[in-house]
């Protein structure tokens, strides 16, 4: 039996806790980035480290994205291992290079010699008014590219686990958190920002996906905050009679699509839900997956509900609207249970 | 050896922290032009304050306030043609509403309404850039062209310290150098980049000198004395309309406030380093000196032009938010030029939805 206390930490604090544990664990583990010594990060994800480990293991970057990313994978070739923050994933714009070119691909085209042990953590997501290149969460656009794992987890529980098992994982990792749920004072509160999370170091696997909820009718598909919003949409189907079973993706690359196609085999119904642009997004991907291995055994075509091909709006209500919600949510799951 | 480590760059100052200077050099500005010069200060203080305010009222989103740089931006601006462009980042609404920006305008931006993001035709002032270092690139580019198409205007391009250590802002003054095209370079030095001090954020003794390793003339002045900022940019920008090139000014000077209202300050520096710059280097204070030394300000003087001031504030937050007209189909609108097939389906079944009341 697993001895759990039930202490409870926002998501800021679950990451930073991971990290901390690893740099105790690991002198080769060191964390640089813009604003993540005295600061903390601005979305404090790496709160309390700079007064534990100082200035040499908690590194405050000039605005500099190429050059520390860049820096990180010379470093991870040498023995290091690299925790970068690039600060907003918007940012990813002025280091892509480094990022697709050599992150991701100088270990395949070194043969394998070169490992780059490196976490590049940032934070995605929109909500809070902060604009088309604040808000972006950019999911597909990482995953796409091979070379990198990619994970977004949406509970504190699951960002310490997964922290954990990014730094220990060779190969380059992009983690990426949601701003609105790393439970910070000057942001809307959500419940779903606060965890139960244990204090030792315990590591939740890359790769795969968890069934939240279990359900017969649909299966809805969610990733970090929109399965927080699958979540109360699937309260409020089940008041219509309606059992949804809720994946939380966690893992965008590599994908278990074993989980997915599992449960439509359940359910023979498939909603996917992103907070990325809907076109050639994550929900594109797993609807192809769906119609590949998975067409006979649904009963009805696939939804997907993302945010429609615009820039994210600064105005509020803009934003809301194109911002997957609950509401949207249950709607399109009542469409797709009565087609 | 290797003594040019050693380069020392002089700051350009013609009025000190008291409001002293050189009675020459100072002789040299109007009454005219000093009093305008201060009622912009003294305006554009009143207007970052009342930003400040309506932010905490929850009356406009996320807000980066420029207390402490007035003289930076507005002695800058003033030295301009009204035809210059000019690409600010999001710390420059003084700069901004010193070009002719209407304050309504501003409101609405912040107040993210639609149109608030669009600048009026006739205004030469490229989107405000909160992608760090970007625009650089970009007046370099409107330099180039207005020099290609035999035209005069002038770019000048608004960054802070944090941005030269981007890769664009490198890029931006050699290629400017290069084609020696009519961009100025104004890097305004408040000390910080969010938490980062700028001693952290470059080794080079001073920001002005890297114009030196792109060929370019670099300037180092103290940017909370409006008369040296308005006299040094006077310079850069007639040299660089006689086609003498581009030219990189660092304005020193500090972020009186937060690096923005999401920001708590209190967490990288103290109390004390602030108050010092509060009390002894405000650049309001220096020119009030100078103005009432020459009789062209008073105490009542102050109070009107504050009260005057307070009241266009009231006026123009009423004036854009009297019609707040928008729908939620206004989003789909500018993604291109004209909208694309799948664009206006998802922009129709928006508008269906719309009526059948599902959306608001
Ligand atoms: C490419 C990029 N990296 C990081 C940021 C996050 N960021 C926003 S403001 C800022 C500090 C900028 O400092 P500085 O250039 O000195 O300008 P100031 O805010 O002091 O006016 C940072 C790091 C960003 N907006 N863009």
């Amino acid at each position: 039996m697993q001895k759990t206390k039930q202490r409870l930490l926002t998501g800021n604090k679950a990451i930073a806790e991971a990290i901390r544990l690893e740099m105790e664990r690991d002198p080769n583990v060191f964390v640089m980035g813009e604003d993540v010594g005295v600061y903390g990060g601005i979305f404090g994800a790496t709160e309390g480290l700079f007064q534990q480990f100082g200035p040499e293991r908690v590194i405050d970057t000039p605005i500099s994205e190429t050059a520390f990313i860049g820096a990180a994978i010379g470093a991870a070739a040498e023995g290091m291992r690299p925790i970068v923050e690039l600060m907003f994933v918007d940012f990813f714009g002025v280091c892509m290079d480094q990022i697709y070119n050599h992150m991701a691909k100088i270990p395949y085209m070194s043969g394998g010699r070169v490992k780059l042990p490196i976490v590049l953590m940032t934070a995605v997501g929109g909500g809070y008014s902060d604009a088309a290149q604040h808000s972006q969460t950019l999911y597909a656009t990482f995953a796409h590219l091979p070379g990198m794992k990619v994970v977004a987890p949406s509970t504190p529980y699951d960002l310490k686990g997964m922290m954990i098992s990014a730094i220990r994982d060779d190969n380059p990792v992009v983690f990426m958190y949601h701003k609105t749920l790393q439970g910070l004072g000057w942001m809307d509160q959500l419940d779903a920002s606060v965890g139960h999370v244990p204090e030792e170091a315990y590591t939740v696997p890359i790769g795969k996906a968890k069934v939240v909820r279990e359900g017969t009718d649909i299966t809805i598909v969610g990733i970090q905050m929109t399965t927080h919003h699958v979540l109360e949409a699937a309260k409020k189907l089940e008041q219509h009679g309606i059992q949804a079973e809720v994946i939380d993706l966690r893992s965008l690359v590599p994908l278990d699509r074993e989980t997915i196609l599992q449960s439509i085999k359940k359910t023979h119904r498939l909603l996917v839900v992103d907070e990325d642009y809907l076109s050639y997004g994550m929900t594109a991907e797993i609807a192809a997956i769906a119609a590949e291995e998975g067409l006979y055994d649904l009963d009805a075509p696939v939804r997907r509900l993302a945010v429609p091909d615009v820039p994210i709006p600064y105005s509020r209500p803009l934003e809301q609207f194109v911002l997957p919600n609950a509401d949207k949510i249950f709607h399109e799951a009542m469409k797709l249970v009565n087609e | 050896m290797f003594d040019q480590n050693e380069l020392r760059f002089e700051m350009v100052q013609l009025l000190d922290e008291n409001g002293n200077g050189d009675e020459q050099e100072l002789a040299s500005f109007s009454d005219e032009f000093l009093v305008t010069l201060y009622r912009w200060m003294r305006k554009v203080r009143v207007i970052d304050e009342r930003l400040l305010k309506m932010q905490r009222q929850g009356r406009i989103g996320t807000y980066a306030p420029f207390s402490g740089q007035e003289a930076a931006q507005i002695g800058s601006v003033l030295a301009l043609r009204k035809d210059d462009w000019i690409f600010p980042s999001y710390r420059e609404i003084a700069a901004c509403l010193a070009h002719g920006l209407p304050l309504a305008q501003i409101f609405q931006y912040v107040r993210g309404r639609v149109m608030g993001r669009k600048m009026p035709e006739d205004l030469n002032i490229f989107p405000t850039q909160i992608i760090i270092g970007a625009q650089t690139l970009h007046a370099t580019g409107c330099a180039w062209a207005t020099k290609l198409k035999g035209e005069t205007q002038v770019s000048v391009c608004y960054f802070g310290d944090g941005a030269t250590s981007e890769g664009d802002f490198h890029e931006a003054l050699n290629f400017a150098s290069v084609y020696q095209v009519p961009v100025i370079f104004f890097c305004q030095n408040n000390h910080y980049a969010i938490s980062v001090p700028v001693h952290k954020q470059t080794a080079s003794r001073t920001i002005a000198q890297k114009a030196l390793a792109y060929g370019m003339k670099g300037v180092l002045v103290d940017g909370n004395d409006a008369l040296a900022v308005y006299k040094t940019m006077k310079q850069a920008v007639e040299a660089a309309r006689n086609g003498e090139g581009p030219m990189l000014i660092e304005a020193l000077t500090y972020r009186l406030g937060p690096h923005t209202t999401a920001d708590d300050p209190t967490k990288y520096r103290n109390a004390e380093e602030v108050e010092q710059w509060k009390r002894k280097k405000d650049p309001l204070h220096r020119l009030r000196v100078l103005l009432e030394k020459r009789g062209l300000w008073t105490e009542e003087q102050e109070e009107a032009w504050v009260a005057q001031v307070n009241e266009e504030v009231t006026e123009a937050y009423e004036e854009a938010t009297a019609n707040e007209t928008g729908s939620i189909v206004d989003v789909f609108d500018y993604v291109y030029g004209k909208p694309s097939k799948l664009l206006q389906e998802q922009q129709q079944e928006v508008a269906r939805r719309k009526q059948r009341k599902e959306v608001r």
